[in-house]
């Protein structure tokens, strides 16, 4: 996606580029520039963008939210950006309305289960739950006697063991511990865990598309400023290859993420074909932000190495996306069963059916 | 953004569907008849005149050229999907496909009309083959420095010299081709070339069949010898090839051709590990079929770009890259997860020899059609790169 087209995306593009430029980021070791961000996306009403007006939100387009969330990782943008409009997402799906602040989602791992017990609270213990330090609220996704639920839970209820992934971002373990909710609702039919996980799956796989894209973008210009053996670095083949390569990972990540939003966006229900597009974007994209993280690494040399440049922002934060909602060995496992559990002949006129 | 590729997530219009329903009840008949056996990698040395005949008759060759040359004015989707059905069936499409696909497109460019009228209509009835001469001895991925002359004579031109690695030329009824009308100038390398219509089985060209590491002979060394072109079978500019090359180009390369030439062994893998596979089976699988998704919807993707009259040659070029090269492991990766298969498997040999065939196979598809090297050139000329 070269250039936004839709308001929605052209809003943020502009708050990212002022307020989360990479290197102004990169350079600030105090973090000032968190509370401006966050305040200015607030304010456009970005992080509820999911959430119908009547909810609190500002009722964008899912299509619309995906697409702003590919733009947040082209600016590798580090915060609860995304989490809270997953978060917002989850509670609108049981009409629950959205607090104001920084939220995000429990479970954050298909491995992970909340319970309800019998008098309404909930328990269980989530490991790498993104940014749930610097969350006010959690929308929580829970397990009871009368099926799935979906609550609003406050966060200072909960017991919080911070951690940082490998992209330096809070990757927290969460234990609620018999938390009364402040909202609980039933959610409705076909909300479930794995609706869940694949959603968060596909918005962290436009956000590495996002980082890929940008990856590409830094290494080219690099490789056509750099100068080694008398010429520019872009006039060795093997260098070029190398770009060919990553454009190629990067447009792999894109294709593959953009298809699965568009058909989450398009979908009535999570049937086969959804399934297919959402895990298949999340095992593609990660297995990108390995291979196209590494080529932009090679192309920059030890400078791109350096805690000082921005590369690390695009690619340490693609491989701790990876891990969010499921990594691609489960899905890949899970998307194996699946075609193995329709039969041989079924597989092709499922992958023909997108 | 330095690098603005676009994959727009293009959805192929219900109509497809309709027409997909189609083609199968078709392939499924033939399978039944006997024509070809679905489990049997298409061995391109196979040639079934009858199937394309009938596969003509159903209005799928030259199906979107206009009506006046035979063609249905359908889409380039409509298309992408007959194209996609026939290759994951494994249908003997060695007769037309590369008439459908590249042939026609440069007749309906740059033929005169008599030509058009006389060549197209037998494309869309399945009667004719054609292959491309492009590589010699001395000149494969460097194609401006083909040395196969044409010398003007009375109403025409007189071929001399060698093309070599042309498929079907054995069974070919014309070729496409191009000869060097004027030397290279010094500003450009690539000027002198140009892109003639050959009647293949005269008097004058002589194909000698070359064999494969496969065992096929699906290739051939084409001997020009003093043979007669006529003025009007001059396609395009004279001296200026170079300039008809490239808008062919992303037809070429972002086929479902481009990734599915081995599909076959990855459905039988499936076969083989049967409904409840263990984990590292699951995974495999899993991955292989994401790769597979994600490249069918850059290509649909690309799909919808022509359709749309663009020219997306750098993306096209991605597609060929890296569906070429995920074609090519694609056996291997199999193997590998084949190797804990029950012995029991009822389709064991089934898998063990599409492996045997997949295997040796594999070598060429990054190589025909224009090489990984070559590609990823021009995606670095896309880039900015050169």
């Amino acid at each position: 996606m070269a250039e936004s087209d839709n308001i929605v995306v052209e809003t943020a593009e502009k708050i990212f580029a002022d307020l989360a430029d990479p290197q102004t980021v990169n350079n600030d070791k105090k973090d000032s520039w968190q509370a401006p961000l966050w305040q200015a996306l607030s304010e456009a009403g970005l992080p509820l963008s999911w959430v119908p007006d009547d909810l609190g939100g500002s009722g964008a387009s899912l299509a619309d939210g995906f697409a702003l969330l590919n733009a947040a990782g082209r600016f590798a943008v580090a915060v609860p950006l995304a989490e809270t409009m997953l978060a917002g997402w989850l509670l609108a799906q049981a009409k629950i309305a959205s607090p104001e602040g920084e939220m995000t989602v429990l479970p954050a791992s298909p491995r992970d289960r909340i319970t309800i017990d019998a008098d309404g609270a909930l328990s269980g213990r989530c490991r790498g739950v993104p940014f749930a330090k610097a969350a006010k609220h959690f929308a929580v996704l829970a397990h009871g006697k009368d099926g799935v639920s979906i609550a609003l839970v406050d966060a200072s209820k909960s017991r919080i063991e911070s951690g940082l992934n490998v992209g330096y971002d809070h990757s927290d373990t969460v234990t609620l511990d018999k938390v009364q909710p402040v909202t609980i609702k039933a959610a409705p039919k076909g909300v479930d865990q794995t609706h869940l996980m694949l959603m968060g799956g596909v918005v962290r796989s436009l956000q590495i598309a996002g980082a890929l894209e940008s990856m590409l973008d830094i290494s080219v210009r690099y490789s056509n400023e750099r100068v080694a053996f008398e010429k520019k670095i872009s006039k060795f083949q093997a260098v070029q290859h190398n770009l060919a390569r990553l454009a190629g990972e990067s447009a792999a990540a894109l294709a593959a993420a953009t298809s699965a939003a568009d058909a989450i966006a398009n979908a009535t229900s999570f049937d086969d074909e959804v399934y297919l597009e959402a895990a298949s974007a999340k095992i593609r994209c990660a297995e990108a932000a390995e291979k196209g993280g590494a080529i932009a690494h090679q192309v920059h040399g030890a400078i791109g190495f350096t805690i000082e440049h921005i590369l690390h922002r695009y690619s340490l934060r693609a491989l701790a996306w990876r891990d969010d909602f499921g990594s691609e060995s489960y899905w890949a496992v899970e998307l194996g069963k699946l075609v193995a559990k329709r039969g041989a002949d079924e597989l092709w006129p499922l992958v023909a059916s997108r | 953004m330095t690098a603005a590729l676009r994959f727009d997530p293009i959805r192929l219009p219900e109509k497809c569907e309709q027409l997909r329903k189609e083609v199968r009840a078709f392939l499924a008949e033939e399978i039944a008849a006997g024509t070809f056996d679905p489990h049997k990698p298409n061995r391109e040395d196979t040639d079934a005149p009858e199937f394309s005949r009938r596969v003509g008759a159903k209005g799928w060759l030259g199906m979107t050229w206009p009506k006046k040359y035979g063609g249905q004015e359908r889409s380039f989707l409509e298309r992408y999907v007959v194209t996609e059905e026939m290759r994951v069936a494994n249908a003997p499409t060695r007769r037309f496909f590369v008439a459908d696909r590249q042939s026609g497109p440069v007749l309906l460019k740059y033929a005169p009309e008599n030509i058009k009228m006389d060549i197209l209509p037998r494309i869309c009835r399945g009667e004719i083959c054609f292959a491309i001469g492009m590589s010699e001895p001395n000149s494969g991925s460097d194609l401006f420095a083909a040395k196969t002359r044409a010398t003007k004579t009375d109403g025409g031109y007189l071929i001399n010299g060698t093309k070599i690695w042309t498929s079907s030329a054995h069974i070919a009824d014309y070729m496409i081709a191009i000869f060097r009308t004027s030397p290279p100038t010094k500003e450009n390398r690539r000027h002198g070339l140009t892109q003639f219509l050959v009647k293949m089985k005269q008097p004058g060209i002589k194909v000698n069949p070359i064999g494969q590491i496969t065992g096929q002979y699906e290739f051939n060394e084409v001997v020009f010898t003093d043979f007669f072109v006529p003025e009007d079978h001059v396609l395009g500019e004279v001296d200026g090839a170079w300039k008809q090359a490239t808008s062919e180009l992303a037809y070429e390369r972002s086929g479902p051709e481009r990734f599915l030439e081995t599909y076959y062994v990855l459905t039988e893998l499936v076969r083989a590990v049967g409904p409840d596979p263990d984990t590292r089976s699951a995974e495999g699988i899993g991955r292989l079929v994401a790769q597979l998704h994600t490249m069918r919807r850059m290509s649909v993707s690309v799909a919808g770009m022509l359709h749309a009259g663009k020219e997306p040659v750098v993306e096209a070029s991605i597609v060929k890259d890296i569906g070429t090269v995920w074609e090519q492991q694609l056996p291997h990766r199999v193997r590998d997860l084949a190797a804990f298969v029950e012995e029991t498997a009822t389709n064991r040999e089934t898998l063990e020899r599409q492996l045997d065939f997949a295997i040796k196979t594999a070598p060429k598809l990054t190589i025909q059609g224009g090489t990984t090297e070559v590609l990823r050139g021009i995606i670095a000329r896309g880039l900015g790169l050169r």
